[in-house]
């Protein structure tokens, strides 16, 4: 009897693998169908910024579905996997993509992942456009990696600038992921600015899975560090203004690109914290798209989960969806869905999204950006403050 | 190196979250010679609990439900995945442990959608408070304190109690204590009552002072409890708390140095080799009367 119980459970086992070869093709109606790939995380550490990231893309789709190729117009669908924000997980996630059959793929949120990822859609021949990764590795010396934000170089550079001279800081203390792209380049460059200028820094890196920071904030405080520099994302975020807030921490938390997210507005809010970051992307800065994408989230109570709950607009839904135009005009401009030809016309493509005009430069196809939207955290109203627009001067 | 009451008090508070994991680990392992590789996850799962709990009710209500629904858990387990496994070869055992720790970070990953859920803030126990200059939760203050408490109930209660009796039995010699008449299958399931107790317990105290859960939240810690309990040599409850406390101090006075810092997990695992080097049984050996 065990036996026979034993067989049928592995030959279930044997029927679900290969269920999942049975897909159809997803040609509806004769409608001519182009891919384009969604590479974003969903889980882990990235997955709030991820989905965020996604709902951008997703909410463009809803508004234009279809592209003019060649003079036939094209239904576009959207192909998401998720690289689950794991360097190790990255390349089977891209490969799959790959084999999807997509002309271009957006993303990620993340420089690792992007890193880790760039070389299968490489040798695919597949182009990628990064939406938020801002780590100068992820375009360098590659034909086939763009990207659409502004580089950690610079991003560094403005914080250090405005903590230097608009803020008066003098002693800053660094905190980063240890292995971490994104985490480890954005503080490296803000150091190298800040130490310029003629200030002082100390750097600290915690290892992966920490969720205790009490002795770094206490490090920082004993430093006599102003500015705790953390870059994190925002599953460490949230634990650092946490911890911060019941420290009594005064000095200013600051960071780049990912800790403009709703979980940090949700940490720090009622609690006495002063939290300043870098961004793409400043709600108001294009009223109907925020008006669209806000009743679109609200339309959807899955959307509303994937927001963090709430509408708040965070700038990465904004860049992901000027990502989908920019893929739109690259395949416009290309006359076909074919990959190689898309990814030769990306290099002449330039349009104007919500975050501002966007077009590549001759080397690495990164994105002309020179200004970066500086806010804050109100801990009453638990929203941004927009302070400033601050470029490297 | 610029050591702090600061960073004593987060080893102390550290130490004590990684003891109440601990102890389940152990004290499995003193009865079943079975390292539960899923009681870091059922960790996790009791920060779920309280999160999802505490979202519809009050506290009053959330927290009793908490440490019911941890332990229920546990015991669900217990009767699911080792009991039928019994008579199997410890390895079998051991292997479905792991199957148990994947399917419920994997339950989690598919409840959660993979986003870090926000521990809900448990009033006075996180409140700051001052001590001695150094500004942190309550909560940190609470930890040893409590963590000792329960260890002394649990203590007395191997000693002085029938059930406890029934255990050290059981863990000296489980044909015979079976021949000998104690019911076998509820001595393990008490077992895994006290052990999913006070690992909620635990979860309560660590997610109280680090206020995200994810679904790996459990692997660290559990991993640090378990190197605790070998350390301390697995079987023995008061070598579980010391080798705890012992972790979780060093790994803060570690991390008080800014170039050492990044070293503080590395070092809790070479200080497990190191001990299995020179003393393979642990601080506190293995003495036949002490292995619950």
């Amino acid at each position: 009897m065990k036996k026979i119980i034993a067989l049928i459970l592995t030959a279930l086992m044997l029927v679900s693998v290969f269920a999942a070869c049975g897909e159809k093709p997803a040609v509806e109606g004769g409608d001519k169908v182009v891919k384009i790939g969604i590479y974003e995380p969903a889980s882990g550490s990235n997955g709030a910024g991820g989905k965020q990231e996604t709902l951008g893309i997703k909410y463009a789709n809803e508004k234009v579905p279809t592209v003019e190729i060649g003079g036939e117009t094209y239904k576009v669908e959207l192909v998401p996997v998720d690289n689950q924000s794991s360097n190790d997980k990255a390349p089977s996630a891209a490969a799959e993509l790959v084999s999807a059959g997509v002309s271009v793929v957006l993303g990620s949120y993340g420089s690792g992942v992007s890193i880790a990822a760039s070389s299968t859609f490489e040798a695919a021949g597949v182009p990628a456009i990064g939406v938020t990764c801002t780590n100068p590795q992820v375009t360098e010396g590659n034909k086939h990696y763009f990207r659409i934000c502004f580089l950690d170089p610079f991003q560094g550079t403005v914080l250090a600038n405005y903590a230097y001279n608009e803020l008066g800081y003098r002693t800053a203390y660094t905190l980063a992921e240890n292995g971490n792209d994104y985490d480890e380049g954005l503080a490296h460059y803000f150091t190298e600015a800040f130490t310029k200028l003629g200030g002082k820094v100390e750097n600290a890196n915690f290892p992966e899975n920490t969720s205790d920071f009490n002795s770094y904030i206490t490090n920082a405080v004993n430093a006599g560090a102003e500015v705790i520099f953390a870059p994190t994302s925002t599953s460490y975020a949230q634990l650092i203004v946490e911890q911060a807030a019941a420290k009594g921490v005064t000095a200013t938390l600051m960071a780049g690109d990912t800790w403009d997210s709703n979980q940090i507005l949700a940490a720090a809010k009622g609690k006495n914290v002063d939290i300043q970051v870098t961004t793409f992307y400043q709600e108001g800065g294009n009223a109907d798209f925020d008006a669209g994408f806000k009743a679109w989230l609200e339309g959807n109570s899955q959307n509303l989960t994937d927001n963090g709950g709430d509408s708040n607009i965070a700038a990465v839904s904004a860049m992901g969806y000027d990502a989908y135009f920019v893929a739109l005009e690259a395949l416009k401009a290309a006359g076909s869905a074919e990959p190689a030809k898309v990814m030769e016309a990306l290099w002449g493509v330039s349009c104007t999204g919500v975050t501002g005009a966007i077009a590549f430069d001759n080397t690495n196809g990164d994105a002309v950006r020179t200004t970066a939207y500086i806010k804050k955290v109100n801990t009453e109203t638990g929203l941004w403050d927009f302070v400033k627009e601050q470029g490297v001067n | 190196m610029n050591i702090t009451i600061d960073h004593i008090l987060a080893g102390i508070s550290a130490g004590g979250q990684y003891a109440l994991i601990a102890i389940g680990y152990t004290m499995v392992y003193g009865i079943l010679r079975l390292i539960n590789f899923a009681h870091g996850d059922v960790f996790m799962v009791a920060g779920l609990i309280m999160v999802y709990a505490s979202a519809s009710m009050p506290l009053y209500f959330s927290i009793p439900l908490v440490l019911l629904g941890t332990v229920l858990l546990g015991v669900l387990i217990e009767r699911a995945a080792y009991r039928p496994l019994r008579s199997a070869p410890r390895m079998s055992v051991m292997i479905s442990a792991i199957g148990v720790s994947y399917l419920l970070q994997n339950l989690a990953l598919y409840i959660t959608g993979g986003l870090p859920q926000v521990y809900p803030a448990i009033p006075w126990i996180s409140d700051s408070v001052t001590i001695l200059g150094a500004t942190t939760k309550r909560v940190t203050l609470i930890t040893p304190v409590l963590t000792i408490l329960l260890v002394v109930v649990l203590v007395l209660l191997i000693r002085y109690t029938k059930i406890g009796m029934a255990m050290r039995a059981v863990s000296k010699d489980f044909e015979t204590s079976q021949l000998m008449g104690i019911k076998i299958n509820s001595v393990i399931s008490t077992t895994f009552v006290i052990g999913s107790f006070l690992a909620a317990v635990g979860s309560l105290l660590y997610f109280s002072s680090y206020t995200s859960v994810v679904p790996t939240s459990g692997a660290m810690p559990g991993l640090k409890a378990f190197v605790a309990a070998v350390f301390g040599g697995i079987g023995s409850i008061p070598g579980a708390v010391v080798g705890a406390f012992i972790i979780g101090i060093c790994e803060n006075i570690i991390k008080a140095n800014t170039e050492l810092s990044i070293f503080s997990d590395a070092f809790t695992f070479a200080l497990l080799i190191l001990i299995l080097c020179v003393k393979p049984t642990g601080l506190f050996g293995e003495k036949a009367t002490d292995k619950v």
